[in-house]
């Protein structure tokens, strides 16, 4: 395939030009890649809170055992419902001792009522669907009152909506800057061989012809540079959890091809307008 | 074969917006070889961008191997371009690759099958006589030398005309007359040559066709009845 030859020779003929559009396309993805690790660490990190979104329906005293079981194997049937846990008084006073240590010898038996504690799927917890279910459960006669944090799933969900449209703003002006600054260092790739376009021009080269080794030196450039950056990614976030000891998420295989084939894409997209202005404009 | 029929080329910014060429009408004949004479901004490396299609007419109509510049594409002109040798005065050689290189390059880019390409550019380089020369880069070689590698670029696809831009502007008397001595070859086996020069040395030591240039129209033509050329600047 002479468009590949001729593509390949190119990285020879100007190893420091193509070193030099490999690290900058490098760095740019890594500042890209850097953004979309700490997006993606705060999203698993609230992904955590969230998970622990909880609905408890304290059951009145005295409800027979029978009429919990039925309601909690109904609850568990609601589409928004992960799981139903009937908890006891005793497993309720337990569990008090246990989370707050330092009163455990204030409660006694009997003190804190028995509950159905409900959990939610993922992509149900948000302060509406919350409200929707709690209001069911409220129907239920046994249940006296029902408890879910109202206020703080609230500011969970506001957080959690500022970190995406935080998180999307910036990785598109990330990604903007990341596009530009590789248009940039393809153009000047092309700048350095307007020469050698001239003369394929006058020798009765097709603008086709002149542009296809461009694009495929421009994919390779970007795949390069996408290896580059999440090498780099990889041993940055290593150092954060090394020295700073906080764990964390890497890229998984999918995003991390992702990310391979958004630079070959930016890398022939940025060499298909560079050169095609180039084209125009002799 | 080539025609210009009441060619005008403006440049929008050239100063003033005069004319770089104006109701100019010629033919050239298969084989003919013919010089384009005349003062810098004459208009004769005008006449030969509109012969390969750099440039378009804005008036008139320029015809060359059956396509008109009225209605030619950007495909056919590369097509167009095939056909064609073109060289000039500052060589154009690509600096990283040798003369065989150079000269290959010309046919690389028109697909032509690789098995093919070393052949013909060993007997073009030989032709020129350079084949001594073919692994030599460009900065390796003479300006006479370079001038023969373009030369044999441009012929390495056995075009139908050669059109030479200044293609003894850069070289000492020795070269120049080696390079024309080449022109003449090429021409003798039956490639058209326009040739656009200041050397009126050249031109009255040949008997070729002069076309003669002033203020972007013809003012001599040697092909129609006699007359008494125009002196230069």
């Amino acid at each position: 395939m002479p468009s590949l030859r001729t593509a390949v020779t190119a990285f020879g003929r100007a190893p420091l030009l193509s070193v030099l559009s490999v690290t900058t396309i490098a760095f740019s993805l890594f500042a890209f890649g850097l953004f979309g690790l700490v997006a993606l660490n705060i999203r698993k990190a609230l992904e955590r809170v969230e998970e622990r979104v909880e609905i408890r329906a304290f059951i009145a005293d005295k409800t027979p055992i029978e009429v919990v079981a039925v309601a909690s194997d109904e609850i568990a049937k609601f589409p928004e419902v992960l799981r139903v846990d009937a908890v006891t008084q005793e497993q309720a006073l337990e569990r008090a001792k246990r989370e707050l240590g330092e009163f455990k010898d204030v409660f006694e038996f009997e003190f804190l009522p028995a509950s159905l504690d409900v959990k939610l799927k993922p992509g149900f917890r948000d302060p509406a669907t919350v409200r929707r279910v709690a209001t069911r459960l409220r129907d239920y006669e046994f249940v006296d009152d029902v408890r879910y944090g109202d206020e703080w799933i609230t500011q969970l969900y506001r957080l959690r909506n500022i970190a995406g449209v935080a998180g999307a703003v910036l990785g598109l002006a990330f990604a903007g800057v990341a596009v530009i600054i590789i248009g940039a260092t393809i153009r000047m790739a092309v700048l350095a061989r307007s020469r050698e376009i001239s003369i394929m021009r006058l020798v009765g080269a097709t603008n086709g012809f002149i542009r296809r080794p461009f694009l495929i030196e421009g994919s390779i450039k970007g795949i390069l540079g996408g290896v580059l950056a999440l090498f780099m990614s990889y041993v940055a976030m290593q150092a954060l959890e090394r020295y700073l000891h906080f764990e964390t998420v890497f890229f998984t295989s999918r995003i991390a091809f992702l990310g391979l084939a958004s630079g070959a894409l930016i890398g022939l997209a940025g060499s298909a307008v560079s050169i095609g202005r180039h084209l125009k404009s002799i | 074969m080539i025609r210009f029929d009441q060619v005008t080329k403006i440049y929008p910014r050239a100063a003033g917006g005069s004319a770089a060429l104006r109701d100019v009408s010629f033919r050239v004949a298969k084989g003919e070889f013919a010089f384009l004479t005349g003062p810098s901004g004459a208009g004769k490396s005008t006449i030969l961008k509109l012969l390969y299609m750099d440039e378009r007419p804005n008036k008139g109509d320029v015809r060359i191997s059956g396509y008109s510049s009225q209605d030619i594409k950007q495909r056919d002109i590369a097509k167009l371009r095939r056909r064609l040798g073109i060289v000039f005065q500052d060589f154009r050689l690509l600096e990283d690759r040798t003369a065989e290189q150079n000269v290959a390059f010309a046919l690389e880019v028109t697909d032509a099958p690789r098995a093919t390409i070393g052949d013909k550019v060993a007997r073009v380089l030989t032709k020129v006589g350079l084949a001594s020369k073919s692994t030599a880069y460009p900065r390796e070689l003479s300006g006479g030398e370079q001038q023969r590698v373009a030369l044999a670029r441009a012929l390495v696809n056995d075009p139908f005309v050669l059109i030479a831009d200044e293609p003894t502007g850069n070289l000492d008397e020795r070269a120049t007359r080696g390079i024309f001595q080449l022109l003449r070859e090429i021409n003798a086996s039956g490639t058209a040559v326009i040739m656009a020069t200041h050397d009126l040395d050249l031109v009255r030591s040949s008997e070729y066709r002069c076309i003669e240039l002033n203020h972007g129209e013809i003012v001599f033509d040697s092909a129609d009845a006699p007359k008494i050329p125009v002196e230069i600047d």
